[in-house]
């Protein structure tokens, strides 16, 4: 990781919510192409931390930066600018029920281009087949399955070309043909070296097949960081819990 | 807003501060869509779409309402002015009772009913299925998109739905008293307008511009600021209801005051 600057950095952030403290004084950095996938426990503030990356929450005390623009002092007309460079797919694709699969994937190109509607119209088609989708453009989100739901919410996080991507929980409630193919999808956008990602999961197998990084939380810390191999010879035993679930140990 | 009786119970001061800090945030939420409302992109197709969801699909309440009350006051003004034998002036009190108090408080009273529960519910599952944190994800400002054109939607549709149920209601003391006394439709209208003076008909009918801002407001903020779930969702629409039509008779009362001091030849 050395020797190339951080696209995200996360300085010394903590998070509480109600006194509860979710996350304590978490830093890590993820270079500009790279994937970090951050490991944990259900509430251990996993998607807090995406949160707090989008600008959607404000951290208690340390600083957010994502390339120069520390994120979490941005005016809301300078955050609404940044976010056109990020994407976020949530957990539940957090698809906009009152528009058909189509509309949600175009919903941000008719707000922030000035591309012509058949142009749209082509780059949704577009972007909807390379998830596997072309033929369900009319579909409503809740005739949808949740994987279908997943990818219609990746094709719709996709469609500006982010530089940042931001994975919410990729393969929950999800088989594994499924998830699978969601690993692929991100796997091709990681060969393509553009686009930063950070994925939040507790799928091991995807976490090995995709991270170039990982970072493991307990209890709002980090308790370990870095490559599949390093944290393969970890000695911390929540971290040793974590690896060897995709190994059958 | 988890207001409860068995909170004023257990514990009057912290229901005073809940009360205190919710009022708070509302106002800091007015605020931030008032700001929001003079911003660039100013969403017009959004604001058009809403108007027509709050007011187009309001109109066969209002309608069937407005003719109802209309009928009801009727009979009402009737079995009074029959003992004055001031027949003549059925018409002329029913517009007054229209015009001035009745169609635009119970247009207020009805729209924060369907609309105001809708907003609620609508909003609140947007909060609670994570589409508010999606719409600002993909750089759109969701008090802008969502609350600024609801509450513009409401404040252009309600003096709309307001002369609507007024005519409603003039249409329906119309039906009643033909039925009884023959009047003809011009001599009804004539007798019912020959009274009235266009500032005692464009005050009271402005004035639901305000109860408009209000439904918007207090539904928006409490669909938007909805947790837990499906109850959640409930919570956020029956408050949103109840909150909006405790505000919007107190806000009628301050209104009609202000008409008085202010324009003592408009107020009925």
């Amino acid at each position: 990781m050395t020797g190339v600057l951080p696209t995200i950095r996360f300085d010394g952030v903590s998070k509480s919510f109600g006194g509860k403290r979710v996350l304590d004084n978490v830093s890590f950095d993820v270079p500009q192409g790279g994937v970090c996938c951050i490991l944990g426990r259900s509430g251990t503030g996993k998607s807090v931390t995406l949160k707090l990356l989008m600008g959607l929450l404000k951290p208690d005390t340390g600083k957010i930066f994502m390339n120069d623009l520390q994120i979490e002092s941005l005016d809301s007309a300078r955050l609404v600018k940044a976010r056109k460079a990020m994407g976020f797919l949530f957990q539940y694709s957090a698809l906009f029920d009152s528009m058909t699969v189509a509309e949600n994937v175009a919903f941000p190109l008719r707000r922030h281009t000035s591309m012509s509607e058949s142009a749209i119209q082509v780059a949704v088609k577009e972007r909807l087949a390379a998830v596997g989708l072309e033929n369900d453009l009319d579909q409503m989100p809740l005739e949808l399955s949740g994987g279908m739901r997943k990818r219609a919410g990746l094709a719709r996080a996709l469609i500006l070309d982010p530089s940042i991507l931001l994975v919410d929980e990729p393969s929950s409630g999800l088989d594994p043909v499924t998830t699978r193919e969601i690993d692929t999808l991100l796997l091709s956008l990681k060969s393509a070296g553009n686009t930063t990602i950070v994925v939040v999961t507790h799928n091991m197998t995807s976490a090995r097949r995709i991270g170039d990084q990982l970072v493991v939380l307990s209890e709002g810390h980090i308790v370990a960081q870095g490559n599949v191999e390093e944290m393969d010879q970890s000695k911390i035993e929540v971290v040793r819990q974590f690896m060897s679930a995709t190994r059958g140990d | 807003m988890t207001i409860s009786m068995s909170a004023l119970e257990t514990n009057p001061s912290g229901l005073i501060g809940t009360l205190f800090e919710e009022a708070g945030l509302l106002s800091r939420f007015t605020l931030q869509a008032v700001r929001a409302a003079f911003r660039r992109p100013f969403e017009f197709g959004e604001i058009i779409q809403q108007t027509y969801a709050v007011g187009w699909r309001s109109l066969p309440l209002i309608l069937t309402s407005g003719a109802a009350i209309g009928v009801v006051l009727s009979m009402h003004t009737r079995a009074v002015m029959e003992r004055f034998g001031a027949e003549s002036l059925i018409p002329s009190a029913l517009a007054i009772a229209l015009i001035g108090e009745t169609g635009p408080l119970m247009t207020g009273l009805l729209v924060a009913g369907r609309v105001g529960a809708g907003i609620g519910a609508e909003l609140g599952g947007m909060r609670v299925t994570e589409q508010i944190d999606a719409l600002e994800s993909l750089a759109v400002d969701s008090i802008h998109y969502l609350a600024v054109t609801r509450i513009i939607a409401c404040m252009i549709a309600l003096p709309i739905l307001t002369t609507v149920m007024n005519f409603a209601g003039l249409g329906g003391g119309f039906l009643a008293e033909t039925a009884i006394s023959g009047i003809s439709l011009k001599l009804y209208f004539h007798h019912a307008f020959e009274t009235l003076d266009l500032l005692e008909y464009i005050l009271p009918t402005c004035k639901t511009v305000v109860f408009g801002f209000i439904i918007g407001t207090v539904s928006s903020y409490l669909g938007y600021t909805a947790t837990g779930g499906s109850k959640g969702i409930g919570r956020a629409s029956t408050m949103s209801v109840v909150l909006s039509s405790m505000l919007l008779i107190f806000i009628n009362v301050l209104l009609v005051r202000i008409i008085f001091i202010l324009f003592p030849a408009g107020a009925l």
